[in-house]
């Protein structure tokens, strides 16, 4: 029976009590329950453990392996750690949709099969829509109705290429596939939705910088992830994924440079980011595939570890905008050290976690003899740290003095940050322990005198840049227009006027059927001489305003007719 | 902490001016590493003296021109959504 128990339950179990404890008896619950997860993460051995048949299919709800193990250690590990960083200031119902929303998340790594990886995902969907609307403005409800719309038709795709798989193969199986036909196509698309694939990008930095200071911590780790392992575990070496994901690449990096809000600007660095591992899943080879699920690994503790340090800043400040901050180094040392040791690791700088993973996908590249996706990763490693490692830091602690001189981080908050700090340092500094963790044996140093020289060459000439072309890069108060354009503006418009149109002709068609029942009506009142309010023109008025009544009279007639032609 | 903002030893324009020189030698001392290092050029040209530094600092230029130009098209007021709804 045991077999059937994924870990997950650990964490759905911890959501549903996070509403009934209190006080540290909740703390407790919140920073064990990650911890117990992680143990039963590591009781998974390789395999599916046992199937049960479901509507005559079988299900195999736990399904173990390296990979689907080492995408829930790091779920489990930014659960805790977004837990140490939210549970003194998050609401009780932001921690328990975190906790359901993991849970969803570690789900989808051990799903066995279509099925079951499906109820996980539309967990995810739902309880991540709840941590958005826990942004709690207006601004916030809209872009969490918003962000429910994209992924609810996500799951709708999805849902569809799953049926077509599971009616044309007869197999619900999770296993390599390529993008061949109908189904396997939407299950594709239904899978990109998630990865905040062009053209739906802009879902990802709508949702994510509207929701609370400690939502967007886990926001930033599992959506895109799970879509990650999904595609991984089911479209390796597809390639369409390598352009897909060099889009994704520069996408991120032109949006992040135009914009000015700093959670904002972290959002479009995830699409980045994830852009390059969608790419090493394209180029599918062993070490594309350790450099998709490594990168995905490093990405979530620096990317969260950029989101804790935005978070500790609005927190303190209550402000988002380039424009309104800057010069909080000064009060704010541990928010500004760990905000720039999350900046050089997602530059990939030597010694940080994302040097490690980020070159593995380079590597890949070069041994396909992948020469313009070489060449396009290197330029986007240069503009990861243009966007990401130096502007964020820059505007946010550095640039001009804002006059604030906010305090620095809460003991719970900096713990978390510290924490995550360390890991991305560690992972840089003992690649090979970390290379252990990875789906495939690893044949790859990274620490070459050759490797280092280049890439320093590589990031320091992009620091130059940055600040050469500073006089460009001067924030203004804009924002830049995404194709959510065409749904929050180009859509509702024409959904407004097609509302105007359909109401006209409804009221045309209303008013003229309403006259036209009202005299069959009162015809046959007369008919059946029952009742002498019927009889008169001026009650054609009262049949119009009553279309309830009318209805109702109408059902009778036919009833009757019905009846009478049956007696008959 | 001295509270007198512009006291702050990094705003100093000594300091500024010394992080620019010291910024410069280590940019400098990583093209020259190349002199004792050889990089390993996977595709010729990208073992070729200062490659990286040349090919980095251009991405990063053509990548700011490309964004500059897109805002031409793409930019608007920050309540450019925030109008609409109250329009309506």
């Amino acid at each position: 029976m045991s077999d059937l128990l994924s870990p997950a339950l650990i964490l759905v179990i911890s959501a549903l009590l996070t509403g009934i404890l209190r006080g540290h008896w909740r703390t407790a619950l919140i920073l064990l329950a990650p911890v117990a997860t992680l143990w039963a993460v590591w009781q998974v051995p390789d395999g599916v453990m046992s199937t049960v048949t479901f509507l005559g299919y079988q299900i195999e709800p736990v399904e173990g392996s390296a990979l689907r193990r080492l995408f829930a250690t790091i779920f489990a590990i930014m659960t805790f750690a977004g837990g140490l960083y939210a549970f003194r200031h998050a609401r009780w119902y932001e921690l328990a949709a975190a906790q359901a929303y993991a849970a969803g998340a570690i789900g989808v790594c051990f799903a066995g099969d279509l099925i079951t990886m499906f109820i996980y995902w539309e967990m995810m969907a739902l309880f991540s829509t709840i941590i958005v609307w826990c942004g709690g403005t207006p601004a916030a409800r809209a872009a969490g109705i918003r962000y429910a719309i994209m992924h609810l038709l996500g799951g709708i795709i999805l849902k569809v290429g799953i049926e077509g798989v599971a009616v044309h193969t007869g197999s619900i199986d999770i296993q390599p596939m390529l993008a061949s036909n109908f189904d396997t196509w939407m299950l594709l698309i239904g899978i990109l939705i998630n990865a905040a694939a062009p053209p739906v990008s802009a879902w990802l930095a709508d949702a994510y910088p509207e929701s609370s200071p400690t939502g967007s911590v886990f926001l930033s780790a599992f959506t895109t992830k799970t879509a990650v392992l999904a595609l991984i575990l089911l479209f390796p070496g597809e390639p369409i994924l390598i352009w897909v994901g060099l889009y994704m690449v520069m996408y991120g990096i032109i949006y992040a440079l135009l914009e000015n809000d700093a959670r904002r600007i972290l959002a479009y660095s995830i699409v980045n980011q994830v852009g390059f591992m969608v790419c090493a899943i394209g180029i599918g080879t062993q070490t594309a595939l350790n450099g998709a699920a490594g990168h995905a690994f490093a990405h979530i503790i620096y990317k969260a570890l950029l989101f804790m340090s935005a978070g500790v800043v609005i927190y303190r400040t209550g402000k988002t905008k380039c424009t309104d901050l800057g010069g909080l180094y000064r009060t704010m040392p541990t928010t500004t050290i760990c905000g720039i040791v999350g900046a050089l690791a997602i530059s990939g700088f030597p010694l940080t976690s994302g040097f490690v993973t980020k070159t593995l996908v380079s590597q890949a590249a070069v041994d396909q003899s992948l020469l313009v996706v070489y060449f396009l990763l290197a330029a986007a490693s240069a503009g990861v740290f243009l966007h990401a490692g130096i502007k964020f830091p820059w505007f946010v602690f550095f640039q001009k003095d804002s006059g604030m001189r906010p305090k620095d981080a809460p003991w719970n908050m900096a713990a978390a940050m510290v924490f995550l700090s360390l890991l991305c340092i560690l992972i840089g500094v003992f690649p090979n322990v970390f290379y252990q963790l990875l789906p495939y044996p690893v044949d790859y140093q990274p620490y070459t005198a050759s490797k280092v020289v280049f890439y320093l060459q590589l990031l320091l000439f992009s620091g130059l840049a940055f600040f050469l072309l500073l006089p460009l890069m001067r924030r203004t108060r804009t924002i830049s227009l995404d194709t959510d354009w065409f749904w929050r503006v180009a859509l509702s418009s024409v959904a407004n006027k097609s509302a105007q149109v359909l109401s006209g002709l409804g009221n045309r068609i209303e008013l003229s059927l309403g006259q036209n029942l009202a005299k069959v009506r009162v015809k046959m009142a007369r008919f059946f001489d029952t009742q002498s309010k019927y009889k008169g023109s001026d009650n054609v008025h009262s049949f119009r305003s009553q279309p309830i009544g009318q209805t109702a009279l109408w059902i009778a007639v036919l009833l009757t007719a019905y009846v009478l032609v049956y007696y008959l | 902490m001295n509270d007198s903002s512009d006291e702050n030893w990094l705003v100093r324009p000594s300091t500024i001016r010394l992080l620019w020189r010291v910024s410069i030698v280590v940019l400098a001392l990583t093209v020259l590493a190349q002199l004792i290092v050889k990089i390993k050029g996977y595709f010729v040209i990208d073992g070729w003296f200062g490659f990286a530094a040349l090919f980095g600092f251009l991405a990063c230029l053509a990548m700011v021109l490309v964004a500059k130009f897109l805002a031409v098209f793409l930019k608007r007021d920050e309540n450019y959504y925030n109008d609409r709804i109250d329009d309506e």
